[in-house]
């Protein structure tokens, strides 16, 4: 049997660390840009599109992350379409972020005055350019601070990962339990790091409030 | 011939009867002021006009053309309507400069230097030339509604549609906005005004009309109709204002 020293323990968990960076960034990319789409959709006077952006929201806010993995991972093997771990992990933590989003941004967009739409409106300025310079420019200005909270969210999403065999920073701690049988000390490490990554961006984000709200 | 015609214009929110079938007919270089008590439909049948409301029955028409509520339609009514609001409703992350450039920039395709010589053109007429790189909020609230007109003139309308201009403003920064209209009432824009501003009604436009309950109750000549009121409701209404 292998002998683990914690140099081991600590060098193989931030090997794994890695890992969980990427999955965050690739779900954090992928859930932003189907955000973006969903946002405005939402915002046209189409019936049709408003509604089917409130089921998908509905959907994967109102369903367990873990279960969004296994049937993006299990459910398309069998229907035929081979993934990976990390395509299915991409794929559910994707969507998982972008359903939140897209209801943290709504929030963010309907605090903006409707005087400004119909300002726009009257000016000649078309759905598309009134977003672009005057709704998103204001919008964002609110919406980082929240997002950026939300991110920590994803983070610690990505553990779930590990269920359906994707190897990150939780799997390769119960991979590690496993060969060493000290829980505590693994586990707790493994803890840490998640909070190493998250709490700067909790920090930043009521950084950003706080500049926000004295910019007001 | 009418730049702006209503003809039994008719709406509904819902069950909500609010205007019932107006008729309605504005020439050129006329300045109309349409008064009444709130919830009498003035300010919805101004939204008519600019397409940002929907009417059920009846037509309204502007240079010839009929207005509706669909998108394209609505952006080139754009190209002759100004429309000013109460809350003046400029864009906050922008300097003034940049709110009156951008709907010609944008919308109208000028070159930027173009824009920007229109933009300060519109600034000086309004007084506020020395303003141009300001932020909104550094403004009183007077000095933001005349930049809200700036940035409505400077699409060259045919006609600007006033909703209660003054009516967010504290009384002593009421004359400077006015005054800016009476120039441009001089000048022979079009002007048709929500408005509790009797004195401007009286001194400035050239018609009057009273709404009451979603309809055309009374109207005529400013200075006759103000000073020699025809119906019960009008005299009342003037005894409340005045």
């Amino acid at each position: 049997m292998i002998e683990f020293s914690n140099y081991d323990i600590l060098r193989n968990l931030l090997f794994a660390t890695q890992w969980t960076i990427l999955l965050s960034l690739a779900a954090f990319v992928g859930g932003t840009t189907v955000a973006l789409a969903l946002t405005a959709m939402r915002l046209t006077r189409n019936a049709i599109m408003r509604t089917l952006v409130r089921m998908y929201v509905e959907l994967f806010q109102g369903t367990p992350l873990l279960m969004q993995m296994f049937l993006c991972f299990f459910g398309l093997s069998m229907l035929g379409y081979e993934i990976s771990a990390w395509g299915a992990a991409i794929l559910s933590l994707t969507f998982f972020t972008s359903a939140f989003l897209v209801e943290i941004w709504r929030g963010c967009i309907d605090t903006l005055p409707k005087g400004q739409w119909e300002a726009s409106r009257c000016l000649g300025l078309s759905f598309l350019q009134t977003l672009r310079f005057i709704i998103l420019p204001q919008a964002i200005r609110v919406a980082t601070a929240p997002t950026v909270g939300f991110s920590v969210q994803v983070i610690k999403g990505t553990a779930l990962a590990s269920v359906i065999g994707f190897v990150e920073l939780t799997k390769v701690g119960t991979m590690l339990n496993n060969a060493t049988f000290e829980p505590f000390k693994v586990f707790t490490l493994v803890a840490l790091i998640y909070f190493m990554l998250c709490y700067p961006l909790s920090l930043y984000s009521k950084h950003l409030e706080k500049k926000f709200n004295v910019s007001r | 011939m009418s730049l702006v015609n209503l003809h039994q214009v008719h709406k509904y929110y819902g069950d909500h009867h609010v205007l019932k079938g107006i008729d309605l007919d504005i020439k050129a270089g006329e300045v109309v002021s349409i008064i009444g008590r709130s919830g009498s439909g003035k300010s919805t049948l101004l939204r008519c006009i600019n397409g940002l409301e929907q009417y059920q029955k009846g037509g309204i028409t502007l240079d010839g053309k009929e207005v509706t509520t669909d998108d394209i339609q609505v952006r080139r009514l754009a190209l002759s309507v100004g429309m000013i609001f109460q809350n003046f409703n400029l864009f906050p992350h922008m300097t003034v400069g940049e709110n009156v450039m951008l709907a010609p920039t944008i919308v109208l395709k000028k070159s930027k230097a173009e824009a920007e010589a229109t933009a300060r053109a519109m600034l000086e007429k309004v007084g506020l030339a020395e303003k141009f790189d300001s932020f909104p909020e550094k403004l009183s609230g007077g000095q933001q509604q005349r930049v809200a007109i700036a940035r409505a003139l400077a699409m060259s309308p045919k006609v600007l549609l006033c909703d209660e201009i003054t009516s967010a403003l504290d009384p002593e920064l009421v004359g400077e906005v006015l005054k800016v209209l009476e120039q441009l009432a001089k000048e022979g824009m079009t002007l048709i005004l929500v408005t509790h501003e009797m004195n401007f009604a009286r001194d400035v436009g050239s018609r009057v009309v009273f709404m009451h309950q979603g309809k055309v109750w009374e109207q005529g000549d400013s200075k006759t109709l103000l000073s020699n009121p025809q119906t019960d409701e009008l005299k009342q209404f003037m005894g409340a204002v005045l």
